[in-house]
């Protein structure tokens, strides 16, 4: 076992783990935070991408005894007592989710990219989250939410 | 019918702040404490085996370790419409992770070290890896009349039994079964769907041009992202609840009140948020697994959430199908008969699957009159995963070849295949395959749509690089809701003190937008605001009866549940108003959540001053307000099993169009779909935004499986089980859509005129893209998936053929 402190939406948290658990498992079981989701457990899906020090993982492959000190983000994060994300409340007027499994980590790895590249093109965006799977949209609608923050600034906020 | 306030607009989702939050709860989120415990499932190795005995000795003594369960646990039948399974296998396996023993202990890693402990002694048995062979294992049983050179199967690809014979069910004649499902006892063939309309050989006689061709489909998986989780709680006085990830929780308790005889009000089914359905979460999956474990350990909550490797292996697969198709017209281009043999690899347990071999079969015409057809469809028992419903339901396995067919035919004749198609739609009051007359055929009003949206005729635009070519395909279908006749719903409809109000219903939100349409049917019935409606998740001790959200069917049939009891209610209030006003209640209208006569809107009273009655000086009146809404659809009739003949099969057909604009690369291989231009009738759009969304999703999920999408079974073992060796369409592998949403022909018992739409948006685009490579390379393909490495295979042999 090893205590570790890490922050998590921005609060601190102090975690004496396993070393063979993973972030995601500790956020779900641990922290009750299970917005990010279990698709495979092998870093093919995306459903369990979170923001580790500023930049999107899948959860279910980083342990999480090595993060004593990091700064994660997931989609409980977001937006706060006035309102939903920019980025969040486009999903919803876009209609960019149907089942809504993949949905907090398509938001995040939107918010990973806009953070690095605020005007991507279509095709840019479409290349991003082409790690994240959506059985569901056909990804059209993801894709027109995250273009819609990207050319409307923060007319959503 | 007076404008609409709150149907045919794009409300936002009901459950879409759920959703973006992470505040939406799926099974596998929500939080047990201390009591819960984990479950693993020990699973077959082999394909078919007997077994002789399971020693769980060593197992039990692994600390952690709470209760293990197998086959002699639970030994009842059960299936949706041919109960042929138990829960744990029992006397043998029949299929490469069939489940043989389940441990439940306080973690996974317990249950995993137990797991690997059982020990089960098996006898290898031969198995079946085919359904063509496994259909003729017993000769002369498949063909009424076998001609002996009737050998078109030979040199198939998927034909791999190596030694024909073996019987899976020795049982079959024993298992009940639905009254329209024919099982051939002694065979291998769970069901045998007999269709004979008009005279076969008069048909093919007047025939111009005949076709004969084999299309092949494999196995698929519909890759929900959420993998299927259950959670089982006895309490000491014996009352089972169940937390599932289902689309059918009221066939999921009735299936286990029969699998360990229990009364329907001892178990309560509880589904929360699913994540994607598509048919895999339809009936029982599993379910019933952790049942039996938690009965013997009440108080606790046993869990089982399978790994992506169990959701590829061990959940229902779309079933593979070898289909031979025989198609004649005359030299007018008239359709004029039509021989199919189906052959629907059914995988070791056919509960669910044996119904789609008998839509599959009265279809099998595809969305066109032809007066003479003779089918056969036979769904048989393979070694293989188990088959099961997947969205499309039969559809996109037999118009794979019904719209290739058409294409070869039209080319024959030297017409254009859009005019060919058209020419030979399916129209109001043409008889369909089974016999009786079509209402509401608009299949020729999606091809004017599609031809005039996409330009249909004009000349492909250049390549993007000298090695490439583009290509351009077309593929029409139609679908009904398959069911029992009498797959009901029903609905309640509750008002709140302030007047909003809360539907209570037990249709499934699996991300079809369920609970947003139906929001909007009640809202718009009951003449209130759509937020005032919330529309609430199934849990079987407080929701009404729904037979299962599948088949495209919720938005008809819950939607007439709904409509019936917002009626209901909204006939209380207007009691009430009418007394209050002393105003006839005919007089009277609900809009926005106010009562009044048109005549004179100023005498008007508020909903919420009513929903609880309403106190006069000479006393109250009314009382709490409940509208009650049940639905069963009228009319449906069953078909003749010799003839597969009759008159009404299915509530409606929603027909639809695509043309997919594509780019083959000739040095690869190497498919790119560039454009799908789709077109569907649905009647009456309740949620354009939603409805859209639906095809967009469904063309996506056809391409996936028409380029890459295969389960690879070798001797029955999955060998693809994984999001990195099955491939499923990413963001960047998705092509410009252009939708048509038509309402040309309102359905007369559907509420507000709504079809059903989910699962036709899948079917034309598999053969649509086929059409297209063949119109591009002339490489005609007809054993799906459409991967690189075929169409390369196909373009080298071409130009063999022609140096």
């Amino acid at each position: 076992m090893k205590t570790i402190t890490l922050t998590v939406n921005g609060r601190p948290e102090k975690l004496t783990l396993s070393p063979h658990r993973t972030l995601l498992d500790v956020l779900r079981e641990d922290l009750g935070l299970t917005g990010a989701k279990r698709g495979c457990e092998a870093g093919e899906c995306g459903a369990c991408t979170v923001i580790l020090n500023g930049r999107p993982v899948n959860s279910c492959l980083v342990l999480a005894v090595e993060l004593d000190g990091a700064d994660v983000l997931t989609v409980e994060g977001l937006g706060g007592p006035e309102g939903l994300d920019p980025l969040q409340q486009s999903f919803v007027d876009n209609f960019a989710l149907q089942c809504g499994y993949c949905t907090p980590g398509m938001i995040l790895m939107g918010k990973a990219l806009l953070a690095k590249n605020p005007r991507p093109s279509e095709d840019e965006v479409k290349e991003f989250i082409s790690g994240n799977l959506c059985r569901c949209t056909g990804y059209e609608n993801i894709v027109k939410a995250i273009m819609a923050v990207a050319a409307g600034g923060e007319r959503h906020g | 019918m007076a404008e609409h306030r709150v149907l045919g607009k794009s409300v936002l989702r009901q459950d879409a702040v759920d959703k973006v939050t992470g505040a939406a709860l799926f099974v596998d989120d929500i939080q047990f404490g201390p009591t819960l415990l984990h479950a693993k499932i020990l699973r077959s190795p082999h394909p078919h085996a007997r077994i002789i005995s399971i020693d769980t000795a060593e197992a039990a003594k692994v600390p952690g370790v709470k209760a293990i369960v197998t086959g002699r646990d639970c030994r009842h039948y059960i299936g949706l419409y041919l109960a042929d399974r138990t829960v744990y296998a029992s006397d043998k396996v029949r299929f490469v992770g069939e489940p043989v023993a389940g441990v439940a202990a306080d973690s996974i890693e317990a249950a995993n070290a137990a797991v690997k402990l059982i020990k089960v002694a098996y006898e290898p048995l031969p198995g079946v890896f085919d359904p063509v062979s496994g259909a003729r294992g017993r000769e002369g049983l498949v063909h009424e009349t076998p001609a002996a050179g009737d050998l078109w199967w030979q040199g198939l690809s998927c034909i791999k039994t190596k030694s024909p014979g073996a019987l899976l069910h020795e049982n079959l004649g024993e298992y009940q079964c639905a009254p329209f499902i024919h099982p051939v006892p002694g065979t291998n063939i769970s069901n045998h769907f007999k269709l004979r309309k008009g005279d076969i050989d008069r048909g093919f006689a007047a025939a111009d041009v005949i076709v004969e061709n084999v299309y092949t489909l494999p196995h698929i998986q519909h890759s929900q992202i959420e993998p299927h989780s259950a959670v089982a709680h006895v309490d000491r006085a014996g009352k089972v609840t169940l937390w599932a990830s289902s689309q059918s929780p009221n066939a999921v308790r009735k299936l286990i009140a029969t699998a360990f005889e229990l009364p329907m009000n001892k178990i309560r089914v509880i589904t929360p948020y699913v994540g994607g359905g598509f048919g895999g979460k339809a009936g029982v999956t599993c379910e019933a697994l952790v049942v039996p474990l938690a009965m013997r350990l009440p108080g606790y909550h046993v869990k089982l959430t399978l790994t992506r490797e169990e959701v590829f292996q061990a959940t229902f697969v779309r079933q593979g199908l070898v289909a031979r198709l025989k198609t004649g017209a005359d030299k007018t281009g008239r359709l004029v008969a039509m021989e199919a043999e189906l052959f629907w690899d059914g995988g070791a347990y056919t509960e669910y699957g044996v119904n789609i071999t008998r839509s599959g079969g009265y279809c099998s015409s595809g969305p066109y009159e032809i007066p003479n057809i003779k089918t056969d469809s036979y769904c048989v028992y393979t070694n293989h995963p188990v088959g099961g419903p997947m969205r499309g339901f039969g559809m996109p396995e037999i118009h794979w070849g019904i719209e290739q067919q058409m294409d070869i035919i039209a080319e024959k004749l030297g017409l254009d295949p859009l005019a060919f198609r058209r020419m030979n739609a399916l129209r109001e009051g043409s008889l369909g395959a089974f016999g009786g007359p079509m209402e509401g055929a608009t299949l020729a009003d999606t091809i004017d749509a599609v031809a005039a949206k996409c330009g249909w005729g004009a000349p492909v635009p250049p390549a993007s690089a000298p090695h490439k070519v583009r290509g351009r395909g077309m593929a029409c279908m139609y679908k009904a809701p398959s069911m029992p006749p009498n797959a009901q719903s029903s609905a309640i409809l509750k008002l709140n003190e302030d007047g909003t109000v809360h539907v209570l219903t037990t249709a499934m939100e699996i991300g079809q937008g369920s609970l947003t349409a139906l929001a909007q049917i009640a809202a718009e019935e009951l003449g209130v605001a759509v937020d005032k409606v919330v529309v609430t998740l199934p849990d079987t001790d407080y929701t009404p009866y729904e037979w299962q959200t599948v088949a495209s069917r919720i938005s008809y049939s819950a939607g007439n549940a709904v409509l019936a009891a917002a009626r209901d209610a909204k006939a209380q209030l207007l009691a009430v108003a009418a007394q209050v006003l002393a105003i006839p209640a005919a007089e009277l209208v609900i809009e926005d959540g106010q009562v009044f006569p048109p005549a004179n809107p100023a005498r008007r009273l508020a909903v919420s001053d009513i929903a609880m009655g309403y106190l006069l000086p000479e006393g109250a009146i009314g009382g709490p307000v409940i509208g009650r809404g049940s639905f069963i659809p009228a009319g449906i009739t069953g078909l003749d099993k010799d003839t597969g003949q009759g008159d009404k099969p299915a509530a409606f057909w929603t027909y639809g169009t695509q043309v997919a604009d594509i780019e083959v690369d000739t040095r690869t291989g190497e498919i790119t779909v560039l454009k799908v231009t789709a077109a569907y009738e649905v009647g009456k759009v309740i949620n354009p935004a939603m409805c859209k969304g639906q095809v967009q999703g469904g063309i996506v999920q056809g391409l996936g499986s028409a380029l890459y999408e295969h389960l690879v079974l070798a001797e029955g073992k999955p060998l693809n089980s994984d999001f990195v060796d099955y491939k499923i369409p990413a963001a960047t592998d998705t092509p410009e859509m252009d939708i048509i949403l038509l309402e040309t022909s309102p359905q007369a018992d559907g509420p507000f005129g709504v079809k059903g739409i989910a699962e036709p948006t899948m079917v034309p685009t598999a053969p649509a893209i086929a059409n297209a490579v063949y119109n591009a390379v002339g490489v005609r393909i007809t054993d799906l998936p459409l991967s690189a490495e075929k169409v390369l295979a196909a373009l080298k042999k071409k130009q063999a053929r022609e140096s």
